[in-house]
């Protein structure tokens, strides 16, 4: 730790107004500040209290809670690829690890150089510290994506999702919508045909590297849980889905699939007190009730609590619809905004043959109406106070 | 004639500085509409023009003799006439074009920019100079739309007035360009552009 912090005092001087790499100044800022808290205090005669843990810190818990469901998605990748070549007998773990390593470590790069990049040049132009909240975005992009996007795909979706869902609106915590759902739902309606479908589209099959598997073209035309039961009615819907839907062990995009590793970075999240309890229980309730509700009128055929565990429900609920900056802050405003989370969601899956997973389009509508929850909530409370007064 | 293409002039202006699109942001709704491919956006852009020089220049020859209570009445007819001689023309002529355009071209009727010049400038200004401002708007107003129907339909299609630009062979089509959110971020990187050029107005 010392000597790190010894290389960031001894490269100072050359990237100060004047010195040789000034033109890099935000880059050393964004790093500097992102491995320690910044030595800054409030001025003298103040009284703001200012906490180490700044954002900063709250994205990297953040990060870390997303590690399960990144490392899971690598041991998946490898797992569908054995599967859909049919010698999973012989794949071994660290084999299968290796390869889905090998397919998300360049979407990672790619997420990173293109949105860190925006960034570093916008703060550099502005004369503005680096924003931080990017480290989120940039891991959460390629998690909610199939593993076969190109990556010439996933670059233009976050060139697009930073420059016009978040620098537009003035940065990191300006944001209207989520940043990392506004790349998603680019690549949903810009090229359909490579974000749903098939297995072709969530299975990975060729070898990287030496490692894995060449699919057998039989092996491809399977679904995802969610597609099988748009296409059939959730026919193809029995219980050892579910249980391999909770594990993880199913085709899907490349960190979303498993309940129990989402449920770690979940309470992790819980814990440290990052993400909101509220939100997040009251998007499972929305979900669950709307499921239930869905099934008595007799919609659909799908027990209620299925809802909850396939697709990209879980993931949403705990990294996407809890992100500090999109959701909505008052306390009841949170409740309210949660439960129409799932409860669209669930609704779009259910009603709408065209979309068969609508967690992303239920954040992004929500994301849009948390404001004006939040302005309800506020102004109810300024009546009460103003009625308590007189 | 030097003054006639001045930057202030009636002709000149609604192109560039005072564009009806860009800075006065009327006329957005059809924008989106029919600049999926470059053709329609075209003869859009074109039809407008002939019918804002037109009706401005009637309006401004009959602007002493129109009761003041039912000027927009009489407006209306004279632009509703205009647009129906234009689609009637169209269809006779481009029989294609105006099925792709379909309702678009009745719509002109509702285009703010028509209304807008003709209570702005027709009523107040002679005839020359009303065709000239009619004219201007209307190529401005077709300027955008050209813009915003070559980006919609290069990367959208991957072609050009039909003509095959981008090969399909590597080229991925964008699925939302063709859909008219894409054109209303288009039209604003249009505006953000013209004022980061033209600095902002000062008003």
């Amino acid at each position: 730790m010392k000597a790190l912090r010894k290389f960031f005092d001894n490269i100072k001087p050359s990237f100060e107004e004047g010195g040789k790499l000034h033109a890099f100044r935000s880059l050393y800022e964004g790093f500097e500040s992102f491995a320690f808290v910044p030595n800054t205090t409030s001025r003298r005669g103040s009284v703001n209290v200012h906490d180490a843990f700044d954002s900063k810190r709250l994205m990297s818990f953040v990060v870390i809670a997303l590690v399960p469901a990144l490392l899971f998605g690598c041991y998946n990748i490898g797992y569908q690829n054995a599967l859909a070549a049919g010698k999973l007998s012989e794949a071994t773990f660290c084999g299968m690890f290796i390869y889905g390593l090998l397919a998300m470590l360049p979407k990672l790069i790619v997420s990173y150089v293109v949105g860190l990049g925006i960034e570093f040049t916008v703060a550099q132009w502005k004369k503005e510290e680096i924003a931080e909240g990017y480290l989120v975005s940039g891991i959460i992009i390629p998690l909610i994506i199939p593993v076969t996007t190109p990556l010439w795909m996933l670059a233009l979706a976050c060139a697009f999702s930073v420059i016009f869902a978040k620098e537009i609106f003035g940065g990191t915590g300006m944001n209207i919508f989520n940043v990392a759902l506004i790349a998603r739902a680019f690549l949903f309606f810009s090229y359909p045909s490579y974000m749903t479908g098939d297995c072709s589209v969530w299975v990975s099959a060729d070898p990287i590297l030496g490692f894995g598997y060449t699919a057998l073209p039989d092996a491809l035309t399977a679904a995802t849980p969610l597609g099988a039961a748009a296409a059939e009615g959730f026919a193809g819907f029995d219980c050892p889905t579910i249980e391999a839907a909770v594990i993880g062990l199913i085709p899907g995009s490349m960190g979303e699939t498993s309940v129990i590793a989402i449920g770690l970075g979940a309470l992790l999240l819980l814990y440290t007190g990052v993400a909101s309890w509220k939100t997040m229980l009251s998007v499972f309730v929305g979900g669950a009730a709307t499921g239930f509700l869905m099934q008595s009128v007799g919609a659909t055929e799908i027990e209620w609590w299925h809802h909850l565990v396939v697709g990209g429900f879980c993931f949403g609920a705990v990294f996407m619809a809890t992100d500090p900056v999109t959701s909505a802050r008052t306390e009841g405003g949170k409740w309210i905004y949660g439960l129409l989370i799932g409860f669209v969601a669930v609704l779009v899956r259910v009603l709408n043959p065209g979309y068969p997973e609508g967690m992303m389009l239920a954040i992004l509508l929500m994301n849009l109406f948390a404001p004006l929850f939040d302005y309800f909530f506020v102004q109810s409370n300024i009546n009460k106070r103003l009625n308590r007064a007189k | 004639m030097s003054k006639l293409f001045s930057k202030e002039s009636p002709l000149v202006s609604p192109l560039n500085l005072n564009n009806p699109v860009a800075v006065q942001v009327l006329g957005i709704c059809s924008a989106l509409a029919v600049t999926s491919q470059l053709e329609p956006a075209i003869v859009m852009g074109l039809s407008v023009t002939v019918i804002t020089a037109f009706s401005n220049v009637i309006i401004s020859l009959l602007r002493k003799t129109i009761p003041n209570r039912i000027r927009i009445i009489v407006q209306l007819v004279v632009v509703a006439t205009l647009v129906t001689i234009v689609s009637q023309v169209l269809k006779a002529f481009a029989y294609d074009v105006s099925v792709q355009l379909s309702v678009y071209v009745g719509l002109i009727i509702t285009n703010c920019i028509l209304m807008g010049r003709l209570e702005a400038f027709a009523m107040q200004n002679g005839p020359w100079e009303s065709c000239l401002d009619g004219i201007g708007n209307g190529l401005g107003y077709a300027l955008i739309l050209v813009i915003v129907g070559f980006v919609r339909e290069l990367f959208g299609f991957g072609t050009l007035l039909g003509f095959e630009v981008l090969p399909s062979s590597w080229y991925v089509t964008n699925g939302m360009m063709v859909m008219p959110a894409m054109s209303l971020i288009i039209v604003g990187c249009v505006i953000w552009a013209h004022r980061a050029i033209n600095g902002e107005e000062k008003k």
